[in-house]
């Protein structure tokens, strides 16, 4: 069990011994984000911007344009919702190599409630061009990602999280940018997940192969661009999907693959995720629980869009 | 260094060639028939100074990497910048003639990606400074010699970026960096003092910890010393606050809210170019 924010500490840190243009910056979060790490070791190239996100995003665009390498990092909300403008006009019109790195997506950021948890970030930052959105599964992929979006040149978007999270890949995986990976096989129904709700699918793909259903579990680390052959595939040989993220249902990988299935190859569907609504205080677990992101929730959905496929 | 021969010549030159770049504005938005007339007219003189004198860069290798840097805080004022790259060769001068239309790298706000000699993307006001910062502090990371110019609007002044912006530069000691404030008194609804005071701006750029000049934005002499001047401040930033004159130059259109995002029409570019002592082609 690994917080992906530990991942992201690490290997930024490891990163920036390779990479002499790597330059980080933090909006006071730096403790919290794990940048701490980059700062301590590599004071000179850190910069702490104080709690000014959009000047934060400004000034890594700028950074950018002088040939850095710029990592991004704050709590998801203030990084895709505080400076969305920035990172639209800064970043992302002109395509500025600079990585958005926050920490704290999603609602098992827990006690601090609706108005730290972000739950529209995926869709905010989907929609904006040239930018790539990745919502690591654990630590070892997170690991894979950022030294990814450090080789790539261009705008990314990489969601952590705030819990330690299980391992749903081996050490060493080789991540891929922009496609997706079958974790468990299966012919009956797929699950198509991303970030936290990778492991859960797993559980679920378990519990269902007792009851002789065979879900296949595919995971999307790359949201945007899309892996489209593997979600058609799935569409295809199983014929009923159930996306799950710990997002709102509202445009982010649930929306993704509707979109693409819509116009491709339709099947039954079920997102799960959160129905349009802001989270709130209470403790991870209960909140993966209160909003319906458990395995036995995703078990719920598998039979529900089995029965659809068969009836 | 005033009074010198020498300078005098120099200060003739980039008057007259000011006025050249006036005339190139009022025909660029003239034959778009789309643009942001007033605030390029008060900011011309400031970029003059900057593309014919004060600044390195080379418009045959617009990426040279000891080049000084300059954004265009307020992207409205792209023709501005535009007719200054064009004449100082970054591209040809017909390509104005396509400003705004499809196709043209001449977009209506600064585009990196597509014009030579523009470093940033702008026209949302408010995040020149920012990207400017970071500009600044990557060169100084590098250990290069090179100078950053952002100019701004005083109505631009009224986002709050600008000061978290401002606040960042003098914490981190930016002194590479020079920010122009074009201070036209007048924005889209009025003047500025009336829609939303930012006076006293000098003060306020004081009270954030930066080195600050106030100049008349138009008088060549002043703009260069500013500059110059500005080169030698340590561990500060500079705020050059200019008072300008929004439509300088043209009297038809000069103190004129009216004009800040219309393009003359036929009348208008006559008495224009009458005005900047040309005849009509």
């Amino acid at each position: 069990m690994k917080a992906t924010r530990d991942a992201y500490g690490e290997i930024l840190a490891e990163l920036g011994a390779t990479y002499r243009d790597v330059v980080v910056l933090d909006a006071d979060l730096s403790g919290s984000t794990k940048t701490a790490v980059f700062a301590k070791k590599f004071p000179d190239r850190f910069f702490n911007m104080g709690i000014a996100e959009a000047n934060m995003v400004g000034t890594a665009a700028g950074l950018a344009a002088a040939g850095k390498i710029p990592f991004v990092s704050t709590f998801a909300i203030f990084a895709a919702g505080r400076a969305w403008e920035q990172i639209r006009q800064s970043v992302a019109y002109p395509k500025a190599n600079v990585k958005i790195v926050p920490t704290h997506g999603g609602v098992t950021v827990g006690e601090d409630g609706g108005s730290h948890q972000s739950v529209e970030d995926i869709a905010i930052m989907r929609a904006i061009p040239n930018m790539t959105v990745i919502v690591p599964a654990d630590a070892v992929e997170t690991r894979g990602a950022v030294a990814a979006a450090t080789a790539h040149k261009g705008p990314f978007y990489i969601r952590l999280g705030r819990n330690k999270v299980p391992a749903v890949f081996e050490e060493g995986h080789e991540f891929v940018l922009g496609k997706g990976t079958e974790l468990s096989p299966g012919t009956d129904m797929t699950f198509i997940t991303t970030g936290i709700m990778t492991a859960q699918a797993l559980r679920a793909a378990v519990a269902l192969g007792k009851e002789g259903i065979s879900a296949r579990v595919v995971h999307i680390g790359t949201i945007k661009p899309l892996d489209q052959e593997i979600v058609v595939k799935a569409a295809r040989e199983t014929g009923a999907i159930v996306t799950a993220e710990e997002h709102s249902v509202i445009g982010g990988l649930g929306s993704a693959v509707s979109e693409l299935l819509g116009e491709t190859k339709p099947v039954p569907m079920k997102r799960v995720g959160i129905h349009d609504r802001f989270g709130t205080s209470g403790k991870a677990e209960e909140l993966i629980k209160y909003f319906g992101l458990t395995p036995d929730d995703l078990v719920e959905a598998a039979r529900e869009v089995m029965e659809r496929k068969l009836g | 260094m005033k009074g010198t021969v020498l300078e005098k010549e120099k200060i003739e030159f980039l008057e007259e060639k000011a006025r050249t770049l006036r005339v190139s504005i009022v025909k660029t938005l003239h034959k778009s028939q789309s643009g942001h007339t007033g605030g390029s007219l008060s900011a011309i003189d400031m970029i003059t100074a900057l593309y014919f004198h004060v600044m390195r860069h080379d418009p045959e290798n617009p990426q040279w990497e000891e080049r000084d840097r300059f954004i265009l805080s307020k992207g409205h004022a792209a023709p501005a910048q535009y007719v200054a790259l064009a004449e100082a060769g970054y591209f040809p001068k017909e390509d104005l003639m396509m400003l705004r239309r499809l196709g043209s790298h001449l977009q209506g706000h600064p585009d990196s990606k597509g014009t030579p000699g523009v470093e940033v993307c702008t026209g949302s006001l408010g995040q020149g400074l920012s990207m400017a910062n970071g500009m600044a502090l990557g060169l100084r990371l590098d250990k290069r010699n090179s100078r950053v110019y952002a100019l701004l609007g005083d109505g631009e002044l009224q986002e709050g970026q600008v000061w978290e912006a401002a606040m960042a530069s003098a914490h981190y000691r930016i002194d590479n960096l020079c920010a122009l404030v074009d201070a036209n008194a007048l924005q889209i609804d009025g003047e500025v003092e009336r829609v939303m005071n930012v006076g006293p701006i000098g003060d306020k750029f004081k009270a954030f910890g930066w080195n600050v000049t106030e100049i008349d934005g138009h008088d060549m002499e002043e703009i260069i010393k500013a500059l110059e001047s500005a080169k030698l401040v340590k561990e500060k930033p500079t705020a050059i606050v200019a008072r300008t004159v929004k439509g300088k130059g043209i009297p038809r259109f000069e103190h004129k809210a009216s004009y800040h995002g219309v393009a003359p029409n036929d009348e208008e570019l006559s008495e224009a170019l009458l005005c900047l002592g040309c005849i009509e082609d």
